[in-house]
């Protein structure tokens, strides 16, 4: 892949609870690390001039622009992609459970930046009025919901979310 | 539910329909099939996909927007180590202009494009050179490294201007379209009143949030070129495809994945297309094309760009004795895919549901030195609809009465249907299935609780505020036949397999599929799997677009679906239950008794073993417990609908702030209510930035200045207003079993000519809003008093 007069550095960092090192070009963002390097294909890229905010992951808990973060930026921190919030073989985030009983996406292509986006909310804000979430995911276009249903979805997770922990 | 869904379906209710008591899944609000794959991240888009040794492809644009291209400069770029390769249009010159969908109209051809500029460049962003390298990074920096040396001609920017030159003995104006049907001259002569307007709908675009782009690889074993990232029509721009590369359609296959929405812009075939599948071919590697999103807003198709001049010639009741439209249609540089359907689709469907004795269309097809355009959701309908409503709400103003008896006195009546009218749309004779229009405008002034509405505004404006409401009455077309096939075969574990020729672009083809192939056989429908996009499953297919899909694919689902069920009781009856083939059902993947309740049934599974090839098997028919379904139609089906809009203006900065919307629509009948309210809902958000945010800007040298989504605002979740949808099944389609309509362009129809008539009425001014999208600056103006746009 790199071209020989490319300056790279060593990273090393932990996606998804995994550790990671790995040799990266200085000029590479961390989106098409993500991507490209690590096969982590569900962070999406929709404008890389960080507007769509359809390749959000969260950085040390805290949602950021993949596509205007450099790879050697992430050295050190700790990053969650949309393959991060439920083990693959296992249940779905209830987010993304609601997402799917809502109705809350079609083409799907914003659909793991709004998750992201969500999970950060969610994990401060665990009991958000409608808008809350809708200030919380102003940042991220979706071109097929009208957001109705993603909205839905997110408040559905959050009560169940809540429920949850009531009951533990 | 936040915004108020308020659907007259209720779960598992429905009314209207047929009492089939075999419905369990048609018409109920089942999850979708597609979700798992796409909430876990795990979508196949074609920027996730790869092949070893794949090189990737950067095409460099034209910086000058009309010119003669003198001389291109790639030295710089063939000496970088990362280069693999540089073309410019004498490298492709044996490949011929991209081929458009042929209508009736003559005269097109000359203003085709060719995948890489030759002489003349005509619209910023056009492509005159690609680049390949092994890194994507490493393409961009080869791709800056070209220089062009163009002698800039003078720019054409509007479709209104006097027509220039496009070439040597070409004018831009590529055609102009007529339909017409009654004495219109006469009816103008005798008219009552004559009232006209002049208003024109912005540049502005699908914008999928997926960029476009295409892989392409050469598999030598069976000499196919392959195109992973395939949408809307594979089957019909394969063949196109096939056919620029000088190749049989047998040896190139397209591929659809996952695809991050359509909107009429994602699949048509575009230069850089054509141009990964040649370098796959002559590279002899794979090939892989991603745009950013300046290129997608600079070279994905535009559209809507359309200034219309309507007249209506009334009796002294306010009824339309005759129409009268001319229409200049901003075509962009180059004729694309669509070749004239947008401007045809306008004319064809401008008169609405109304009951119109004459009209006459005149629709100028002009090109600029803009992007090319062609299809976005509801082309040509939104623009038209809008061209319409100014115009009815423009005839309510003349004689003094509402904007909605004015629609009473023209609609066409339910016992009118069905309602030909003798013009053609896309060289389809027309004929109006079936509809109650005035039904629908009942049910919607009660769920909107008119006079509460009209009460509440009253009062807000008492208070000093500028609110208003206002109504866009559509009627679409959908279900464009005449044909189309699938094939359903079940498998040992009883699993279904749909194949169909259909796309799926986000809106749900494989549920909805899904659900028909379960009603008809007799599945659960999450055992049916559903193939689209795939041209080497199947011979022949439609695509999705123009709302099509469950009409003409269902249709066709359908029919394979009993043909297989036909099939699997003929043989369960002969050879594997000792009972004549009337007492035998398909209940829940099992063949059953009806005649002995409680026995254990036969499940698919085992009559599909059983119908593995033997010479008992042959004896009996075709192998395998599998069949094919044709489904044709003569006509298209006629959904229709009505959106309000409440409207709050602030006077101060000119903005509008879209407090509520309504849309009431008849569908005949849904498949899945859940997913009709979301295409509506979402076309919605898109008709809003239509009609208030979106706009392709250029300057005056042609440059353009909405080339980021900074500049090209659509609608944020903050913008949206809740959205209430009436789904209503009140004039089922005569034309199919099940009575379906179309769902993909409902949402959107209707909204410009809505939000018009509500700020109009906000503002007191009727008649000001005469331009598209309403942004700040041009509602200031208005509201100044100033020509708007200044």
């Amino acid at each position: 892949m790199m071209d020989s007069t490319e300056q790279t550095r060593d990273i090393a960092l932990e996606v998804n609870g995994r550790a990671v090192a790995e040799q990266v070009p200085v000029r590479l963002t961390l989106a098409d690390f993500l991507r490209q390097q690590l096969g982590l294909t569900g962070t999406h890229l929709g404008c890389e001039h960080g507007v769509c905010g359809a390749c959000t992951v969260l950085v040390d808990g805290r949602s950021a622009r993949a596509c205007l973060m450099l790879a050697v930026q992430a050295d050190g921190r700790t990053v969650t992609t949309v393959e991060g919030l439920a083990p693959a073989d296992g249940p779905l985030h209830p987010l993304q459970q609601a997402f799917h009983e809502c109705h809350g996406l079609q083409c799907g292509f914003c659909t793991p930046g709004m998750l992201t986006t969500l999970a950060e909310l969610l994990a401060e804000c665990p009991r958000p009025t409608e808008d809350e979430v809708r200030v919380a995911i102003s940042g991220n276009l979706c071109r097929c919901t009208g957001y109705q249903a993603i909205v839905d979805a997110a408040l559905l997770a959050a009560r169940r979310m809540a429920g949850d922990a009531e009951a533990a | 539910m936040s915004g108020g869904h308020a659907s007259s379906l209720a779960p598992g209710q429905r009314h209207n329909g047929d009492a089939d008591p075999r419905r369990r899944f048609v018409g109920a609000r089942v999850t979708r099939l597609e979700d798992p794959p796409l909430v876990r991240g795990q979508g196949t888009y074609v920027g996730n996909l790869g092949f070893p040794n794949q090189l990737h492809m950067r095409v460099v644009r034209s910086p000058v927007a009309h010119g003669v291209l003198r001389s291109i400069d790639t030295s710089a770029a063939r000496e970088h180590p990362g280069c693999r390769g540089v073309w410019t249009g004498q490298d492709v010159a044996d490949i011929p202009p991209i081929t458009f969908r042929p209508t009736s109209v003559q005269g097109l051809e000359p203003y085709r494009q060719y995948i890489l500029a030759r002489d003349r460049v005509r619209y910023i962003g056009e492509p005159v050179a690609v680049v390949f390298a092994a890194d994507p990074y490493v393409a961009e920096d080869i791709a800056d490294l070209v220089t062009m040396d163009i002698e800039a001609l003078p720019v054409l920017l509007s479709a209104d201007a006097p027509p220039g030159e496009f070439a040597p003995g070409h004018s831009t104006e590529a055609g102009v379209l007529r339909k017409q049907f009654g004495d219109v001259d006469a009816a103008f002569r005798e008219a009552h009143e004559v009232v006209e307007v002049d208003v024109r709908v912005g540049r502005h675009s699908g914008v999928p949030m997926e960029p476009r782009g295409a892989l392409a690889r050469h598999d030598h074993s069976r000499d196919v070129i392959e195109l992973y990232g395939a949408g809307k029509r594979p089957h019909a721009h394969r063949d196109a495809v096939a056919a620029l590369l000088g190749r049989s359609p047998v040896g190139m296959h397209f591929y659809e994945g996952h695809i991050g929405g359509g909107f009429g812009v994602r699949g048509e075939i575009y230069p850089e297309d054509v141009l990964v599948c040649l370098a796959a071919l002559r590279l002899g590697r794979p090939v892989k094309w991603i745009e950013d999103r300046r290129e997608n807003l600079l070279a994905c198709n535009h559209s809507r760009e359309q200034h219309h001049v309507v007249r209506a010639a009334l009796d002294r009741d306010a009824r339309i004795l005759a129409i009268d439209a001319k229409l200049w249609h901003d075509q962009g540089a180059y004729i694309r895919t669509h070749g004239a359907r947008v401007p045809d689709m306008a004319m064809g469907t401008l008169i609405g549901g109304y009951h119109v004795p004459a009209y006459r269309a005149v629709g100028h097809i002009r090109l600029t030195n803009k992007t090319p355009a062609a299809t976005y959701r509801s082309p040509g309908r939104f623009e038209s609809t809008y061209a319409c409503e100014r115009l009815m709400d423009a005839v309510a103003e003349r004689f003094g009465l509402s904007p909605i008896e004015v629609r009473r006195r023209n609609l066409i009546r339910r016992d009118q249907y069905p309602y030909p009218r003798p013009m053609e749309i896309l060289d389809h004779p027309v004929e109006l299935d079936s509809g109650d229009f005035p039904r629908l405008l009942d049910r919607t002034l009660e769920h909107l609780r008119w006079d509460d509405l009209q009460a509440e505004i009253a009062r807000r404006r008492d208070a000093g505020e500028c609110v208003g409401v206002g109504m866009g009455f559509f009627m679409e077309k959908s279900g464009l036949g005449p044909v189309d096939g699938a094939k359903v075969n079940v498998d040992t574990r009883g699993k279904v397999q749909v194949v169909t020729g259909s796309s799926s672009i986000g809106q749900g083809v494989e549920t909805v599929m899904a659900q028909i192939c379960a009603d008809a056989l007799g599945v659960d429908y999450a055992d049916v799997k559903v193939i689209h996009g795939r041209t080497d499953m199947i011979d022949y297919g439609i695509g999705a677009h123009a709302s099509r899909a469950t009409v003409m694919t269902g249709g066709a689902t359908r029919m394979a679906a009993l043909n297989v069920r036909r099939k699997a009781l003929e043989f369960a009856a002969a050879h594997m239950i000792e009972a004549p083939i009337e007492v035998l059902d398909i209940v829940d993947g099992k063949v059953v008794r009806t005649d002995r309740p409680g026995e254990p049934g036969i499940p698919l599974g085992r009559v599909a073993a059983a119908l593995a090839p033997s010479p008992e098997v042959v004896a009996f028919g075709i192998p395998g417990l599998t069949a094919e379904g044709w489904f044709e139609t003569a006509g298209l089906t006629h959904p229709y609908g009505i959106h309000t809009a409440v409207v709050k203006v602030d006077p101060d900065t000119g903005g509008v702030t879209v407090e509520r919307f309504h849309v009431a629509y008849d569908i005949g009948c849904a498949i899945n209510p859940m997913l009709v309210e979301g295409q509506i809902v979402g076309g919605v958000a898109q008709g809003l930035g239509g009609a208030l945010l979106e706009e392709f800007v250029y300057d005056e040298r042609g440059e353009p200045l909405s080339v980021t989504f900074a500049d090209y605002l659509m609608p944020t979740a903050r913008e949206m207003p809740p959205v209430e949808v009436l789904l209503t099944e009140d004039a089922p389609s005569p034309n199919n079993a099940l009575g379906m309509k179309g769902a993909g362009e409902a949402g959107i129809t209707g909204v410009g000519a809505a939000i018009a008539a509500a700020i109009d009425d906000a503002i007191g001014k009727p008649g000001a809003i005469r331009e598209l999208p309403v942004t700040p600056q041009r509602l200031r103006a208005i509201l100044a008093g100033r020509p708007a746009g200044a």
